[in-house]
């Protein structure tokens, strides 16, 4: 698959409406509470009211299900005694839908509310959450590390972007010179700054197509530019009418300008855990469509740079992310930390000098255990989210 | 095996008769007693023998005597080809041949043998003289038999022409038929994300066949293909299970293999005047394409799904990407499964409920200047790739008036920015086919355009 130019559209606007529903929709670790409700709490939302199957529960894991049964769309909240504090919420629940809620929540004092119309304070009501005799493991330590998390991926990006945006000047500069090698020896080595960061990049939906479309993605009548067009052009097929110096020097100059773009809207970039999640995941899904199939660099084979790194993009958020699923998931931390190692065992053996074999030199064989380890990276990689949000 | 170690059962107990019993085998195991009784038996009647016929009870009520259950009958004959509007079977095996013959005699033989070999299975019959064992004992009998004691299983077959059935690579005639190729009969251009392979792509003619049982539909395609030979040869076959929607509200909505409900929005045949709109070829249209009034547009696409991504993909991000709910099909602006769809509601931060990426969005008439199709998918799973992943997905089918105002620009915007179809999906076929209108008894597919 046409990878990283298709990603494009997980907008940042679409991830926003997912991330809630990810949040909540999710239900691996909710093993609901055994306890004053011995089992989930329904509750129903509607224009006026908010009713609760029960009041009470027993400390550990609350599963609510929550049913719109008004006309409005509505939310459902967990409050902390105070009335301030968050402990869980769901979003956006259409009229008539229903909505799980877990959280995981000590004893003590909590309000509910529903929010139909997602305006004000909401409907609220008192809830009870009695001791279980086993302590929840909320670890108010959480949302530091997560804070810390998110705070070392976003630096990363930058630091990325911005070795990418040299990268990609001296790559341009070289391609516009005419200097075919120099341009053939930064290609791919350059690429990884971008693939690393891929999800981020993409996020900006005019920036990817513009940057990294591939020829086979393009719709009728559209004009093609990027890194491919250069790859193209760099590394021609036969029967293939070389680009004149006019055309190199345009096709140079936008890539740098988009980088360019690129780079100031990652200066001011935020993200929450569950982007980094989700793009360690989404990241590890380009390999799995695009790389490994080798269909991403079908001029220059260099799909093992970028398979290396996405690896390594997915294989940094993960990292961010470890100390919060150490605790709360030690279990799938140690399974993604064999199977990140086990992958980049294989990869290593693909290694020459700084960068790579080229993917047509792999055989079926070598290609199928990397896929293979892809997938097993991948299955786990996409429990990630869940065990950090949760 | 410890059990059996420890309990004195003849070493020449071979059928598993009574002999346990008697050995004195502990009566505490419970089940032991209709094991007995179902072993018995099959020690009796062979279990090979048993386990064909109780299955042959199971799902093929009329025996190799009856009569095909006139239930189980969809009329050939008819305005339009059956297989469009006519209510989805479960099973479809779908095939598109090369013409070789030369000259238009030998193809309008061709066709005139698929339509009454196509006629007489519809009707549940064997195709050829003296089917498949009332013929010569010297020769190999003209129906392949496999269908034999199989009801109708509610058959249909749909015939249609690709746009190289009318002129060469080069844009000469073929067969004759300059002036009737339709203007509609486009080649359809690159669509964003297509890796079409050209073994799954074209052909000169289609045949759909669709049935509640694959045995049937396999063994039409199998008879059509055999009248075929020295004539037309296979270009590409495909196999599927599992309807992915729903021509009439009888039916309920299916699911595709991405666990969703699939066209539930799709045109049904209730709807006279929606299938007029958006489905028939009017008449009155050029002259050289009279012959396609009442006919339809056939777009066919294999489309490969990224199984395996999607199933390592959380539920919140299944809903979001589809716009519907997996349990009940609602869409996420609120509802049951038939409620329109809300495109203006907000949530959270002003985001749309239904994100604007989202296939349900992007697929909607709403969002397509009020076009429709008719689609008539299904399930395939081809067995693995190279890699050890599930060659799957779904074989789409629609029926269109005019694929260029229709399917070509849905496509199009599908392809590149609906989050389904640039993550998950990948297309590996592709064919479009003027579906001629139906025909009188006495009559052969696609006769009019050969008046």
């Amino acid at each position: 698959m046409p990878a990283s130019p298709r990603r494009a559209f997980s907008s940042l606007a679409a991830l926003a409406v997912v991330a809630p529903l990810a949040l909540t929709a999710c239900t691996d670790n909710a093993k609901p509470a055994a306890g004053a409700t011995d089992g989930p709490i329904s509750v129903s939302s509607t224009d006026k009211e908010c009713t609760l199957s029960a009041v009470t529960a027993k400390s550990g894991h609350l599963t609510f299900d929550v049913k719109n049964d008004g006309q409005q769309v509505t939310e459902f909240y967990l409050l902390a005694e105070d009335g301030l504090r968050i402990v869980g919420e769901v979003e956006n629940i259409g009229p008539g839908l229903s909505r799980k809620l877990v959280v995981t929540a000590p004893e003590g004092k909590y309000l509910t509310a529903c929010k139909p119309g997602m305006q004000g304070e909401g409907i609220r009501a008192a809830f009870t959450v009695e001791a279980s005799g086993t302590t929840a493991s909320v670890d108010s330590d959480t949302k530091a590390l997560l804070d810390t998390a998110t705070k070392q991926y976003v630096s990363y990006v930058k630091d990325q972007t911005e070795q990418l945006l040299t990268g990609t000047k001296a790559f341009a500069a070289a391609y516009a010179s005419g200097d075919a090698a120099k341009a053939r020896s930064l290609y791919a080595s350059v690429r990884m700054h971008w693939e690393r960061i891929e999800p981020v990049a993409e996020s900006f939906g005019d920036l990817d197509p513009s940057l990294d479309l591939r020829e086979a993605d393009l719709e009728k009548g559209q004009q093609w530019t990027g890194w491919h067009k250069a790859e193209k052009d760099l590394f021609p097929p036969k029967g293939y009418t070389a680009l004149t110096a006019a055309e190199r020097q345009k096709l140079s100059q936008k890539l740098v300008a988009d980088t360019q773009t690129l780079f100031e809207r990652t200066r001011t970039l935020t993200l929450t855990p569950d982007k980094l999640g989700n793009g360690a995941k989404e990241l590890l899904d380009e390999v799995a469509t695009g790389k490994v199939t080798g269909e991403e660099e079908i001029w220059s084979h260099t799909d093992l740079w970028d398979f290396q790194a996405n690896v390594d993009g997915a294989r940094i958020a993960y990292q961010n992310l470890r100390p919060v699923v150490a605790l709360k998931k030690p279990e799938l931390a140690k399974t993604l930390d064999q199977r990140f190692a086990a992958l980049q065992t294989e990869l290593d053996k693909y290694k020459v000098g700084d960068g790579f074999k080229y993917y047509i030199e792999l055989t079926p064989d070598q290609v199928k255990q990397l896929a293979a380890l892809v997938d097993a990276l991948g299955e786990p990689l996409g429990q990630l989210t869940a065990a950090v949000v949760l | 095996m410890p059990e059996q170690d420890s309990t004195p059962v003849p070493p020449a107990a071979s059928p598993e008769t009574t002999s346990q019993e008697t050995a004195g085998v502990p009566s505490s195991s419970g089940p032991r007693v209709s094991r007995r009784g179902l072993l018995t038996t099959a020690s009796l009647v062979g279990a090979g023998a048993i386990g064909a016929a109780a299955s042959y009870a199971v799902t093929r009520p009329s025996g190799a005597d009856a009569q095909p259950a006139a239930t189980a009958v969809v009329p050939f004959h008819g305005e339009h080809q059956a297989g469009i509007v006519t209510p989805v079977q479960d099973r479809l095996h779908i095939a598109a041949f090369d013409v070789t013959a030369t000259s238009r005699d030998d193809v309008i033989g061709l066709l005139k043998d698929w339509t009454s070999a196509a006629e007489a299975m519809a009707a549940g019959r064997e195709a050829g003289e003296g089917g498949a064992v009332g013929g010569d004992y010297e020769a190999p009998p003209s129906d392949t038999g496999e269908a034999m004691g199989l009801s109708a299983s509610n058959l249909t077959i749909t015939f249609g022409f690709g746009r190289s059935f009318f002129v060469t690579d080069d844009g000469a005639p073929r067969f004759g038929l300059s002036g009737r190729l339709p203007e509609a009969l486009i080649e359809l251009p690159h669509f964003p994300g297509d890796q079409l392979e050209p073994q799954r792509t074209g052909g000169d003619l289609v045949i759909q066949a669709c049935a509640d049982d694959p045995q049937v539909a396999v063994h039409a395609i199998r008879n059509l293909s055999r009248i075929a030979f020295g004539r037309a040869r296979l270009r590409w076959s495909q196999l599927g299970f599992g309807r992915t929607s729903s021509t009439s509200t009888s039916q309920q909505t299916p699911r595709n293999l991405f666990g969703f409900k699939d066209g539930t929005a799709n045109l049904k045949a209730e709807e006279p005047d929606q299938l007029s709109e958006h489905v028939w070829v009017a008449p009155g249209g050029k002259p050289g394409e009279q012959w396609m009034a009442g006919g339809s547009y056939l777009v066919a696409r294999r489309i490969r799904m990224h199984i395996e991504v999607w199933d390592r993909t959380s539920l919140g991000e299944q809903e979001a990407v589809i716009g519907r709910t997996k349990s009940t099909g609602a869409p996420l602006s609120g509802g049951q499964e038939f409620t329109e769809p809300n495109f203006e509601a907000k949530g959270r931060g002003d985001a749309p409920l239904i994100a604007m990426d989202s296939h349900v969005r992007l697929a909607h008439a709403a969002t397509n200047k009020g076009v429709k199709m008719l689609r008539r998918g299904f399930n395939f799973t081809d067995g693995n790739d190279s890699l050890g992943r599930l060659d799957a997905g779904l074989f789409f089918i629609a029926f269109v008036r005019d694929p260029r105002t229709q399917f070509v620009p849905m496509q199009n915007r599908l392809a590149s920015s609906d989050r389904l179809s640039v993550e998950y999906l990948k297309h590996t076929g592709s064919g479009l086919f003027a579906v001629p209108p139906g025909i009188k008894p006495g009559e052969y597919v696609g006769q009019g355009l050969f008046a």
